[in-house]
């Protein structure tokens, strides 16, 4: 197969409510793809059952041709290897800007400190911050904070890159310089799979859109066809919502 | 208590002393022990399967729950039922450590605890396995928001070494014991240089403790006082 990622009737059940039931879709390399959908309705579960910090109950995942899934793969090699970025940054606190971004670098990937240093280094500046190297998360602001943790994710030389609501915990002005920054990642061809509401960015970077609800996928297509003429009435009644809520005209 | 008593009780410091001396080895046996053991349980409570963590927890029940003069006498004659000879200060370090293990083990679950879980979250997702989030992510985070709880349980553990007295460790309470018993005038002011002994010791351990928790401060991670 000439997908990146490949998810294949993923389920998964919490007690007695079924959250994803059935999520199918592929990433081909370089794409950006979208995620939008109320809230509730399982989109962070489906982005953790792809690098299995939810184990799924039922379905398969696929990274380059290899299975995600299997029941012996090497789950920590896969991850390190999916870059996710957190709706709340998730930085370690104990650890300064460098360090964080450093971290994976040294302990999972075994670099050498002078080689981990210097990425992590040229991985702040991409993200606009290398003269926040030295310092703590607390000492950031919450865009700084997020541009960090995509730093973090982009250090590994990730295959692909999750993004869960990575906008969602900031105050409106702090949101472009991040969005921003997964402009230009988009841009330089990283495969990205984004949940979002920023419906601005879906329109402008998203290859595909695709709209879950109450665990199943909806409908999906190109941002120009979801956006002017949705195959179904939930997704319009979605859109509308949204632009409503967010002021922007759908 | 004549002046002549206070002069007695003077040339006598260094015995004392010397006591006091074997009082900070049982706490240096005693806190160490109780590190280990204490942040190993923690770590089972937390993160083991259910019938290991309960385990844990009977453990911990038990030895907070058993007084530490009968810990001391079982520690000190019950080997002793079963042909194995320990030195009264070995019983010492072994049952007030295991004592002061099951109290350091909730303050240091109290610490992991309360670090959110997101931290584990981005470590796992970085690709390390669990072992390697919890010592490079979780304990340090932890540890350093156990200093304060931790600090509690030196002074209260400090002051306890004086027990190891009731099965004959010749510590600190036995030397002063030793010169009243010569002469039960110096009691008192015997009694006072013991007590103001350990007022310095409570004085001092705290005020490195501070001072580890200021060096170890992290924008964030401020222990709130
Ligand atoms: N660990 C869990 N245990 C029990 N239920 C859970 C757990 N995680 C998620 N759920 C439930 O699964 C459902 C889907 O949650 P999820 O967070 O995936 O939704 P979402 O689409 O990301 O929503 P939001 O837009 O609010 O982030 C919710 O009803 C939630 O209560
Ligand atoms: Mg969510």
């Amino acid at each position: 197969m000439g997908q990146l990622l490949v998810v294949e009737g993923v389920c998964k059940r919490y007690g007695a409510e079924e959250v994803l039931c059935g999520v199918s879709f592929s990433l081909e390399k370089g794409e950006t793809k979208v995620i939008i959908g109320p809230s509730g309705t399982g989109k962070s579960t489906l982005l953790r059952c792809i690098n299995r910090l939810t184990e799924p109950d039922r379905g398969r995942v696929w990274l380059e041709g290899m299975e995600v899934t299997a029941p012996h793969a090497n789950i920590n090699k896969i991850r390190s290897q999916i870059g996710f970025v957190f709706q709340d940054f998730n930085l370690f606190t104990h650890l300064t800007a460098l360090d964080n971004v450093r971290l994976g670098l040294l302990k999972v990937k075994k670099m050498g400190r002078k080689e981990a240093t210097e990425r992590a280094q040229a991985e702040l500046a991409r993200v606009g911050l290398a003269g926040k190297a030295d310092a703590y998360p607390a000492q950031l602001s919450g865009g700084q904070q997020q541009r960090v943790s995509i730093a973090r994710a982009l250090a590994m030389d990730p295959k692909l890159i999750l993004f869960d609501e990575p906008t969602s915990a900031l105050d409106p002005e702090l949101i472009g310089e991040v969005l921003g920054v997964m402009v230009k990642l988009a841009h330089e061809g990283m495969t990205m799979l984004v949940v979002t509401h920023e419906m601005g960015f879906a329109r402008s970077v998203a290859d595909e859109i695709v709209f879950m609800e109450r665990g199943v996928i909806v409908e999906q297509g190109p941002p120009e066809k979801l956006f002017r003429a949705p195959a179904h009435p939930r997704t319009a009644e979605f859109l509308r919502k949204i632009s409503e809520l967010y002021g922007e005209a759908a | 208590m004549t002046v002549e008593s206070w002069i007695q009780v003077w040339y006598a410091l260094p015995v004392l002393l010397r006591g006091l001396l074997v009082n900070l080895e049982l706490l240096l046996g005693l806190l160490a022990l109780g590190l280990v053991v204490g942040m190993a349980v923690a770590l089972v409570e937390v993160y083991a399967p259910r019938p290991v963590a309960a385990a844990a927890v009977a453990y911990e029940w038990f030895f907070r729950g058993v007084p530490e003069l009968v810990l001391l006498f079982l520690f000190y004659f019950g080997p002793d039922q079963f042909g194995v000879q320990i030195s009264a200060f070995t019983a010492a370090v072994l049952a007030l450590g295991f004592r002061s293990s099951a109290y350091q083990s909730q303050i240091f679950r109290g610490a992991i605890q309360a670090i959110p879980a997101g931290q584990m979250l981005a470590a796992r997702s970085l690709g390390m396995g669990r072992l390697r989030a919890i010592w490079h992510v979780v304990l340090p985070q932890a540890l350093r928001l156990s200093l304060a709880g931790w600090s509690n349980e030196f002074s209260s553990v400090l002051k306890d070494t004086t027990l190891a007295y009731g099965i004959g460790v010749v510590e600190v309470m036995r030397q002063a014991r030793y010169l009243t018993a010569r002469n039960f005038r110096l009691a008192l002011p015997a009694f006072i240089a013991v007590a103001f002994l350990f007022l310095i010791l409570t004085y001092l351990g705290n005020w490195t403790i501070g001072l580890v928790e200021r060096r170890l401060r992290i924008p964030g991670l401020e222990v709130r006082r």
